[in-house]
């Protein structure tokens, strides 16, 4: 296991140098000068040539890559072009929101998804397995920007059953104002008991929740249902129908723990992917996570704080994978020769 | 030999295939009909000006009716006619992206997967670092970089798949590799690159194509998602992802405007989803099961 160890986190700590030394390229593909970005159209030139001067513009390209990479470790991941703050500050305050939008998702993926991939394999073949395969398939398929649209008109602001857009009621910060802990909203109002803020963000959180638990939730039933359909052709379950327990019983006791392993870690792997496809619904529901603020740095060719983002969301896919593996490794020996 | 049964096996198995399994013959037909409507959109688009920069002010926001089925958007063009042209965009980017991502890691993919050592040592870790960022996000960068465009839109997206299928082709063309007909060409005196060319690649395409089936789906919606975000195609091109975008602020009012090209996107992506589940079911006896 120590060597399995070792190996493993030798190999995610080479993909983090890549995905590191991969953004950046990207961000020195920019064809305008960042300089001008940041001094503006009107700055002098020595205003310019001092803004050359603090992104280390005139130096070499690896001594350019060699400065990135010290800085990044040092905590300091540039300046944004259009919030002039901090990058890294930026992305502490707005992660957490993204956080709580995609962990709020996810959680919802998982209480549809495995009682829908339980139904389908029960009933397989027939009309419960045919109507649950389209819609998990419909569900991966839907453009998340527009199911975000239409569920915000319909739900928000034809029925007005849910509050239309962002994170919580902002006349509250007036009369219960929040104490500030992890910046995860949900958890600070809960912790705490800020009544009033935690029932306004968990009414704002339903629709943008949804919309983004679809695809992770189409995922888990179809993956639910394949590894139930395995499960219950082993010789354990056959032996427990020998038994005299029913298909239901088979499936729910006997079938269903094992078959939970692939959708825990199909979990960790749509984590990264979720929060990105996170980007467009907050763009919707004017949430204030990573997805607005790359949103707001797309409109101003802000790059230091889209590379900013684009590594935070690759370190956490690296981060996520690597867990999955080490947790696989735990638990299921063969997983260590691979 | 080989190539002849490559030749002949996909089309009878998609006989096969809509007996056995009904809702990817569905797909199959489906995608089938937005392709005709896609090469014939100029003949068959109602007002076949409506699909690029034509406005008809008079016209603007109609609702659905007989003269225009899908209505009209703001500035009074068909919206049908939009969609039908928006599906040219959409399948020729999803063509040009899944091209250009199959050529590219086929190749690699067979070359790690044949050679092995360090060469695939070498590409398997510069293809972990391609996917440690999800698709969305690493062409989102590569757009905003780069000046917003269809031809963005592909080279951002392709650079980003690639390394699916390098990595699919490499472990099916290392099985391959150890079958008994690769050593006996070895033993012939084939050279490496003849008996890559000749006897490994065509053998290792099988789950390529099933992969670039299920793949259509996935460019396209990045493809929409780009162009809602504003870094791909620009007016007045006919593209569903920036149809929506463009008639977003009106869904409440006027929900034709938005809902049709959305739609487009659902049954396309939902067309080649079906159709590749369908095949990998049907080609791939491992993952029988379903």
């Amino acid at each position: 296991m120590a060597r399995y160890l070792a190996r493993r986190l030798g190999q995610a700590a080479l993909v983090v140098a890549g995905v590191i030394a991969l953004t950046f390229v990207v961000t020195r593909l920019v064809p305008g000068d960042p300089a001008v970005a940041y001094a503006g159209p009107k700055a002098s030139p020595a205003e310019l040539a001092a803004a050359r001067a603090r992104f280390g513009l005139d130096d070499s390209v690896p001594a350019q890559l060699l400065a990135y990479v010290r800085d990044l470790l040092s905590g300091d991941w540039g300046t944004s072009l259009h919030t002039r703050r901090p990058v890294a500050l930026d992305l502490a305050t707005a992660f957490p929101a993204s956080l709580e939008l995609v962990g709020a998702a996810l959680l919802a993926a998982v209480v549809i998804g495995v009682p829908v991939g339980g139904l389908a394999a029960r009933h397989r073949g027939r009309g419960p397995d045919l109507g649950v395969r389209v819609c998990s398939v419909l569900a991966v398929s839907v453009p998340v920007f527009w199911l975000a649209l239409a569920v915000q008109t319909v739900f928000a602001s034809n029925l007005g059953w849910f509050p239309v857009a962002g994170e919580y009621d902002n006349a509250l910060d007036a009369t219960s104002p929040l104490h500030v802990y992890t910046n995860i909203t949900v958890v600070d109002a809960a912790i705490t008991g800020n009544w009033p803020m935690l029932t306004s963000t968990l009414s704002h959180l339903v629709l943008p929740a949804l919309v983004v638990a679809a695809y992770p939730a189409g995922l888990i039933a179809q993956m639910t249902r394949a590894a139930l359909i395995e499960e219950a052709g082993h010789d354990h379950a056959r032996m427990a129908r020998a038994l005299g327990f029913g298909e239901t019983a088979v499936l729910t006791r006997f079938a269903l723990r094992p078959a939970l392993n692939p959708v825990l870690s199909l979990i960790a792997l749509v984590f990264a992917y979720s929060v990105v496809n996170g980007f467009l619904v907050e763009a919707v529901f004017n949430w204030p996570g990573l997805g607005r603020y790359a949103a707001d740095s797309i409109r101003s060719l802000d790059t230091p704080a889209i590379a900013g983002v684009t590594l935070l969301v690759a370190l956490l896919y690296v981060l996520a994978n690597l867990v999955v593996d080490l947790f696989q490794g735990v638990i299921d020996p063969r997983a260590r020769a691979r | 030999m080989t190539t002849l049964a490559l030749r002949r096996t996909p089309l009878r198995r998609l006989g096969d295939l809509a007996r056995a399994d009904v809702l990817a013959a569905v797909g199959l037909v489906v995608l089938v009909l937005i392709v005709l409507a896609a090469l014939l959109a100029p003949w068959i688009a109602p007002y076949p000006d409506d699909g690029g920069a034509a406005t008809h002010p008079a016209e603007a926001l109609l609702p659905p009716g007989g003269d225009h089925w899908f209505g009209t958007d703001q500035v009074g063009r068909d919206v049908l006619s939009r969609v039908l042209f928006g599906a040219r965009t959409s399948l020729f980017i999803a063509a040009a992206v899944l091209v250009v991502a199959a050529v590219a890691g086929v190749a690699l993919g067979v070359v790690a997967g044949y050679a092995g050592g360090w060469a695939r040592d070498v590409i398997m870790r510069i293809t972990d670092v391609f996917l440690a960022f999800p698709a969305l996000l690493l062409s989102l960068a590569l757009a905003v970089v780069l000046q917003p465009s269809v031809t963005t839109v592909v080279v951002a997206i392709a650079v980003t798949w690639w390394p699916w299928y390098a990595r699919l082709t490499a472990s099916v063309a290392a099985s391959v590799g150890r079958r008994g007909y690769i050593d006996a060409a070895r033993c012939l005196g084939v050279p490496a690159p003849l008996i890559i060319v000749r006897h490994v690649l065509p053998n290792s395409l099988t789950p390529v194509l099933v992969q670039l089936s299920l793949d259509g789906g996935g460019v396209i919606l990045t493809a929409a998602a780009l162009s809602y975000l504003g870094l791909g195609a620009h007016e007045p091109t006919a593209e569903w992802g920036l149809m929506v975008e463009q008639g977003q602020t009106l869904f409440t009012t006027d929900w034709w405007v938005v809902t049709f090209p959305g739609l487009a996107i659902l049954v396309t992506a939902f067309a080649f989803n079906v159709l590749g589940e369908g095949l990998r079911a049907s080609l791939d006896p491992h993952r029988r099961p379903r």
